[in-house]
């Protein structure tokens, strides 16, 4: 994307020393950050890991197929993120309109799984309060969840918005935007997947 | 000065884009950096003198053996807020105060990348300096120390609202700082002036790069670490709770995998300073900028390998001691690079003795033995000799009293006439740094003597007969030296803010880009962005050869709009009080939390909608006209 659409028109041509906008590197830079806060997560996961003094374990009660489904969902979200930017690019404004809310339908039914998860989670005696187990997973799990709901309704404003202006070129550089953050998230989901879920029954 | 006409364009905020040119209004919803950066220094400097006042008192109690000034239970709270107040909300923020009004300035900038964002870490750092201080008057302050140990900080043996407080101050604070942090990398990236490539950006905007980073990196291992001790003492959660299998040392990781980062978080700025004082005063080029570039980027990496030297003596065993004693002296060769290529740019210099010269020249000095006294602590059976004792605490001192503040106070004294547009008296200055270079010595040096001979840090009072009573009153008498340093500095600002000499643009004979243009600068900065073909660009302009360096890019052609402004706001002010209401139901009603919850989602909205708002200046067209 060149520099012109990245600022769109209202604004006059100002002097950048790199092709890549502004807000672009915000968002790298809040990625950057964001790395370190899951990182510290996990990492807690990680350590507390076999030292819960009282159950449920998680062996005893994470769900892998049900969690493999929602997991994914959320996968398939990021392949709909990347068909809703290449309509907005083509300008392609009906399918940009249908892949976005396909991201945010996706988003939503992982969130509805994680609750549904947690919900059965704690029938079965896992709480935050119960033991260590149950504090590191539902931080972790729940930090991630936060981030999905906030990717959801970034995109669902970005999807009403496209209804209430004009579309300009700035618009898929928002999108762009939102995308990389919407990734990110999933690419963590995938590590917390992994560290979580399926090592426990390897 | 003429302001262009206002942008067409509606803002479709709820609010419309103030205007306000002065008075308070212009303040509260001001967008320029160097406005923004006045306003970090005001603020942290008031908040350096409460730290100031509160390690006032502690001397005051430890001046001799067996006093009851304050009681222990006060005087925990004192050191605590002692602490965090002069990490926090002393040097972080003075240090921010440089970041915001100079980095545009060197780089060639009319402003930051995102002027709104920089105007809502401001009034978010003021909402954190809030927070913690009201803490004082609600039930009682912070009281474990300024790292907050777990699990000491839990609500067994920290039953008070205190340390909540200091929880949610920080991680307040923590919002600031990352936002200060990524909207300084994109300004630094992306808005240097044409020509202007990384290797010839002044060495203060390395280290602010470096900073920034730093921050970006280090700050959310102590945000999640306070998010789970918060949930802790407010869910009942287990992180650490001993008797549901938590570990303390978990917090110890977390906070140190912050707190070490943080250190040079607090120094680098300094060194950037120096390394911009010390060319200009002895008139020649700083000697390896290179080195010295990527000696700082080096200190900043192994800031993340060293955090567990903080622990040598909870039992990590002696292989993982070895390593961080190892990484530690590491760090102390980039160090000792910086502090030989500062002395080499001094060596054949026209030396002039100006105030920010000797603060610079103090700092070589003073940092250095802070340093060396770093390497000792460094090594983990002489840790576990002195630590937690006053040797720690004199060192920690010297590397941030005669590093860092002293750093700072060159700064000061250098950029005062660039901000303000009038000189600082050297005669009153000189005595100003006597006064304060006499005073952190006589108070400091002694703590060395008192750590090594066995007294330990935090502890309220002290029998006599230990050898303890001579080193501690001198030390307190020493404080009275410095304080009255500080308070001939307060009366020399306020007089020669008025009635100082008038400052030239160039007032050093400079070497950076902020020189080029009047004291203080224009709204705009730069009528027409510079171009940079040489490091220390003014300096060639003024002295070197008429053509040099080469590579100049294309600089896009100015078109007659005319400079484009960014317009006021009322949402970073907005959201940050949102913020401030959440943070104050975090700790005693969650409806409250919740109600600044939708403030702040309302406020982001808002801001989001407010649309590009501005407006244009016509430098040129002024002029003739």
């Amino acid at each position: 994307m060149n520099h012109t659409a990245a600022h769109g028109v209202a604004e006059p041509l100002e002097h950048r020393s790199t092709n890549i906008p502004d807000r672009k590197i915000l968002m790298w830079a809040f990625l950057g950050s964001d790395v370190m806060f899951f990182g510290a997560l996990i990492a807690s996961y990680v350590v507390y890991k076999g030292r819960s003094l009282t159950g449920p374990y998680p062996a005893e009660i994470l769900d892998i197929p049900l969690t493999t489904i929602s997991t994914f969902v959320l996968l398939m979200s990021s392949f709909l993120m990347v068909l809703a930017l290449h309509a907005l690019r083509e300008n392609d404004i009906p399918r940009f309109r249908l892949w976005t809310f396909g991201v945010c339908l996706f988003g939503a039914i992982f969130l509805g799984f994680q609750v549904y998860e947690f919900r059965a989670f704690f029938q079965e005696g896992l709480s935050l309060q119960g033991n260590l187990f149950g504090s590191t997973f539902f931080l972790l799990t729940g930090t991630h969840g936060v981030h999905v709901s906030i990717g959801v309704l970034w995109l669902m404003s970005l999807l009403i918005g496209s209804y209430l202006r004009p579309i300009i070129r700035k618009d898929a550089l928002n999108l762009e935007i939102a995308g990389l953050y919407w990734h990110f998230v999933d690419i963590v989901w995938i590590v917390i997947f992994t560290v979580v879920y399926l090592v426990e029954f390897v | 000065m003429a302001l262009g006409k206002q942008a067409a364009e509606q803002p479709g905020g709820l609010l419309t884009r103030p205007t306000a040119a002065r008075g308070i209004w212009s303040w509260l919803t001001t967008v320029d950096h160097k406005r923004i950066g006045i306003l970090y220094f005001v603020a942290g400097f008031f908040f350096f003198l409460i730290g100031g006042l509160e390690a006032l008192v502690i001397r005051l109690q430890l001046a001799r053996p067996n006093q009851a000034l304050v009681d222990p239970d006060f005087y925990n709270q004192l050191f605590t807020m002692h602490g965090t107040t002069m990490v926090f909300l002393g040097i972080m923020p003075l240090s921010a105060a440089f970041f915001n009004f100079l980095v545009p300035l060197m780089i060639g900038a009319r402003d930051v990348a995102f002027p709104r964002l920089n105007a809502f870490s401001f009034w978010t750092f003021l909402a954190g300096g809030i927070i913690l201080n009201s803490s004082f008057f609600l039930g009682g302050a912070p009281d474990a120390g300024w790292f907050g140990y777990a699990p000491m900080t839990n609500t067994q043996f920290s039953p008070g609202t205190g340390i909540d407080f200091w929880i949610v101050g920080l991680q307040i604070l923590g919002v600031a700082s990352l936002m200060a942090a990524f909207n300084f990398i994109a300004t630094i990236i992306n808005m240097r002036a044409p020509g202007m490539t990384l290797m010839r950006m002044p060495l203060f905007v390395w280290m602010t790069l470096v900073v920034q980073f730093l921050v970006m990196l280090a700050f959310p291992a102590i945000t999640i670490a306070l998010i789970e001790l918060l949930f802790d003492r407010q869910v009942g959660t287990n992180f650490f709770n001993v008797v549901n299998g938590g570990l303390p040392i978990m917090w110890q990781h977390l906070f140190w995998i912050f707190g070490h980062p943080e250190v040079y978080i607090l120094i680098l700025p300094a060194m950037g300073i120096v390394s911009e004082v010390l060319p200009t005063f002895s008139r020649k080029p700083l000697f390896g900028y290179p080195v010295v570039v990527f000696s700082g980027v080096f200190i900043g990496f192994m800031g993340f390998a060293v955090w567990s030297h903080h622990m040598f003596t909870t039992g990590l065993g002696p292989v993982a001691n070895a390593a961080f004693a190892l990484t530690t002296m590491t760090i102390a060769i980039p160090t000792g690079v910086k502090i030989f290529n500062w002395l080499a740019t001094l060596w054949g210099g026209q030396i002039r003795f100006s105030t920010p010269m000797l603060f610079s020249l103090a700092f070589i000095a003073m940092f250095t033995i802070g340093g060396i006294s770093g390497v000792m602590l460094a090594v983990p059976p002489v840790d576990a000799q002195v630590q937690d004792s006053y040797f720690v605490v004199a060192h920690i001192h010297y590397v941030l009293i005669g590093g860092s503040l002293f750093g700072l106070f060159s700064g000061f004294y250098y950029w005062f006439p660039k901000v303000t547009g009038h000189m600082l008296d050297e005669r009153t200055g000189k005595w100003v740094f006597w006064l304060m270079f006499a005073g952190a010595n006589i108070t400091f040096f002694p703590q060395h003597f008192l750590g090594l001979i066995g007294m330990p840090r935090r502890i309220q009072t002290y029998a006599t007969g230990l050898g303890f009573d001579l080193w501690n009153l001198i030390s307190t008498l020493g404080v009275f030296v410095l304080s009255a340093g500080i308070l001939l500095f307060i009366y020399q600002v306020l007089r020669d803010i008025r009635l100082g000499e008038r400052a030239a643009a160039d007032p050093w004979d400079g070497r950076t880009l902020e020189w080029s243009i009047p004291s203080p600068p224009p709204v705009y900065n730069f009528a027409e962005l510079p171009e940079v073909r040489d490091r220390d660009q003014l300096w060639y302009q003024k002295h070197g050869p008429k053509h040099h360096g080469g590579g100049l890019p294309e600089k896009p052609a100015e078109t007659d709009q005319g400079i484009h402004m960014p317009g006021q706001s009322w949402y970073p002010l907005m959201t940050a009080l949102g913020l401030l209401i959440f943070a104050y139901g975090l700790v005693y009603n969650l409806l409250l939390a919740g109600l600044g919850l939708v403030a702040v989602i309302i406020c982001i909205y808002s801001w989001a909608f407010e649309g590009v708002g501005g407006y244009h200046i016509h430098p040129k067209t002024e002029e003739q006209s």
